[in-house]
């Protein structure tokens, strides 16, 4: 890359968040790192344009962001496991929350970043799914529901800037060794790795590789695509 | 990349394989090139490491290929858009050898390199599919048929192989600025053209970039994926 960029990388406290703000970074890029904890940040504060600990589920909070409107790369990792149990079980306070801070938060960052990419005529955007989004996980409906919208909305805006430069893109992992697999129970845990053929989680510096492609130049004409990194599993 | 890998490159004279060549000598891969013909590629015998005019059809002759057993990397474009025309209108030769070049030809490659990848433990095979074989065009039975199998191949094999540290992918490019494509019906590409979100062709380079994140180091989870490279078009 010719050019550092200034990149926005929300769930930035942990797991491929962090992951991803290592390789921004490692692409010379100017990094503002969101969560709503500033979690594993602190250790490279220096490093960074900023910490901003904020709820994405919050669009006045994310429209507050300084520079909010000068971001030229997005990379959307904030996310919660959501409730863990059979759908009849779920509460709605739980089930509105998963939606709020997966979905809402995704849009609200894009509501308040891809106007000014537009205007600029560049901008990457890489919204973090999950093959749950594309199957369905027993046991995980507001998670398998919301990722299957941020697959879904990342398509429609996709189409809606396809002529402008500006490329989104959604990736899809399977299990990966993060922070969010803390509900899991190891009986879903063994599960879920009994699903990936090559028989191991992801971890999160593989999924942050592939984001960085997605963010680069080198991305020209993938654009509301969904690709998965899933060790084999994804059928689709 | 850290080790100086071996690259065989099918359809190498032109189109998206003379674009894979030139990005993996640029990543500093030895590449043999094959081709039925060997076209833009003899102005580069010296980079190569060979140049092989073989029918990927003609499974002895890719057998007997030099060092075939030794690839840590192979790049499958070899293709023909077969017959523009209906179904019922479509030879039963032509038919055929539409299948023989797209599907068998890759067959016979993997089953060439493949073992050898096995046995050193480690293998990058990315097979050039196309948004037909997700989407069916029309008036290219032949074609879409022979790319549907392409990919649901590349499932099969890279899920054999999962574990073995050799991933095998697809790409799903939409119509792509190609010579294969400058023979297709006006007609049949303007309907192409106008289902790209982009509203371009894609460049051979673009799908090369693409082609050269998924033979490297970078690329460690994900096998058996199909990555569409569609400008907006692909929708799963």
């Amino acid at each position: 890359m010719t050019a550092g960029r200034t990149a926005l990388v929300t769930g930035a406290g942990s797991g491929i968040g962090y992951a991803c703000v290592d390789r921004l970074l490692a692409g010379g890029h100017r990094v503002v790192g969101v969560d709503l904890r500033a979690g594993r940040m602190e250790d490279r504060a220096g490093d960074l344009q900023a910490i901003v600990e904020i709820d994405v589920a919050d669009a006045g909070a994310v429209n507050a962001i300084e520079g909010i409107d000068e971001i030229d790369i997005v990379v959307q990792c904030a996310a919660i496991a959501g409730p863990v149990g059979p759908l009849t079980g779920t509460s709605p306070d739980d089930w509105d929350r998963a939606m709020a801070v997966n979905v809402s938060g995704v849009v609200n960052v894009m509501r308040a970043t891809l106007g000014g990419m537009v205007e600029r005529g560049w901008g990457r955007v890489v919204n973090i799914a999950s093959i749950a989004g594309k199957e369905g996980n027993a046991h995980q409906s507001a998670y398998s529901a919301s990722k299957g919208a941020v697959i879904a909305l990342t398509k429609s805006v996709a189409k809606e800037l396809a002529t402008t430069g500006v490329l989104i893109n959604a990736v899809a992992p399977t299990i990966t060794n993060t922070p969010l697999l803390g509900p899991a129970t190891q009986e879903m845990l063994d599960f879920m790795v009994s699903r990936v053929p090559m028989g191991r989680m992801c971890e999160p510096e593989e999924v942050a590789a592939l984001v960085g492609w997605l963010c680069s130049e080198e991305c020209s004409f993938s654009t509301g695509a969904c690709y998965d990194i899933t060790g084999g599993r994804a059928t689709y | 990349m850290t080790v100086e890998r071996r690259a065989l490159v099918t359809g190498a004279g032109s189109g998206i394989g003379a674009a894979c060549v030139d990005r993996l000598l640029s990543d500093g891969c030895r590449v043999a090139a094959v081709d039925l013909h060997a076209g833009d590629m003899a102005d580069r015998a010296d980079e190569l490491e060979a140049i092989h005019e073989v029918d990927v059809t003609d499974a002895a002759a890719v057998r007997a290929i030099d060092g075939i057993d030794r690839m840590d990397i192979v790049v499958q474009s070899a293709g023909v858009v077969g017959p523009n025309v209906p179904l019922l209108e479509t030879p039963a030769d032509e038919w055929e050898r539409t299948l023989r070049v797209n599907v068998t030809g890759i067959f016979n490659v993997m089953q060439a390199t493949v073992g050898g990848m096995v046995e050193r433990g480690w293998g990058r095979v990315v097979n050039i599919a196309s948004i037909a074989g997700k989407e069916g065009n029309p008036n290219l039975s032949a074609y879409s048929t022979s790319k549907g199998a392409v990919i649901a191949m590349t499932k099969s094999v890279a899920k054999e192989l999962a574990t073995t540290g050799v991933i095998v992918n697809s790409i799903a490019p939409a119509v792509i600025a190609t010579p294969m494509n400058l023979a297709t019906a006006p007609e049949v590409l303007d309907y192409m053209l106008s289902k790209i979100p982009m509203g371009r062709l894609g460049q051979p380079e673009e799908v090369a970039a693409l082609v050269g994140w998924l033979c490297s180091e970078d690329c460690s989870f994900s096998t058996g994926a199909c990555y569409d490279i569609s400008g907006g078009r692909a929708t799963y």
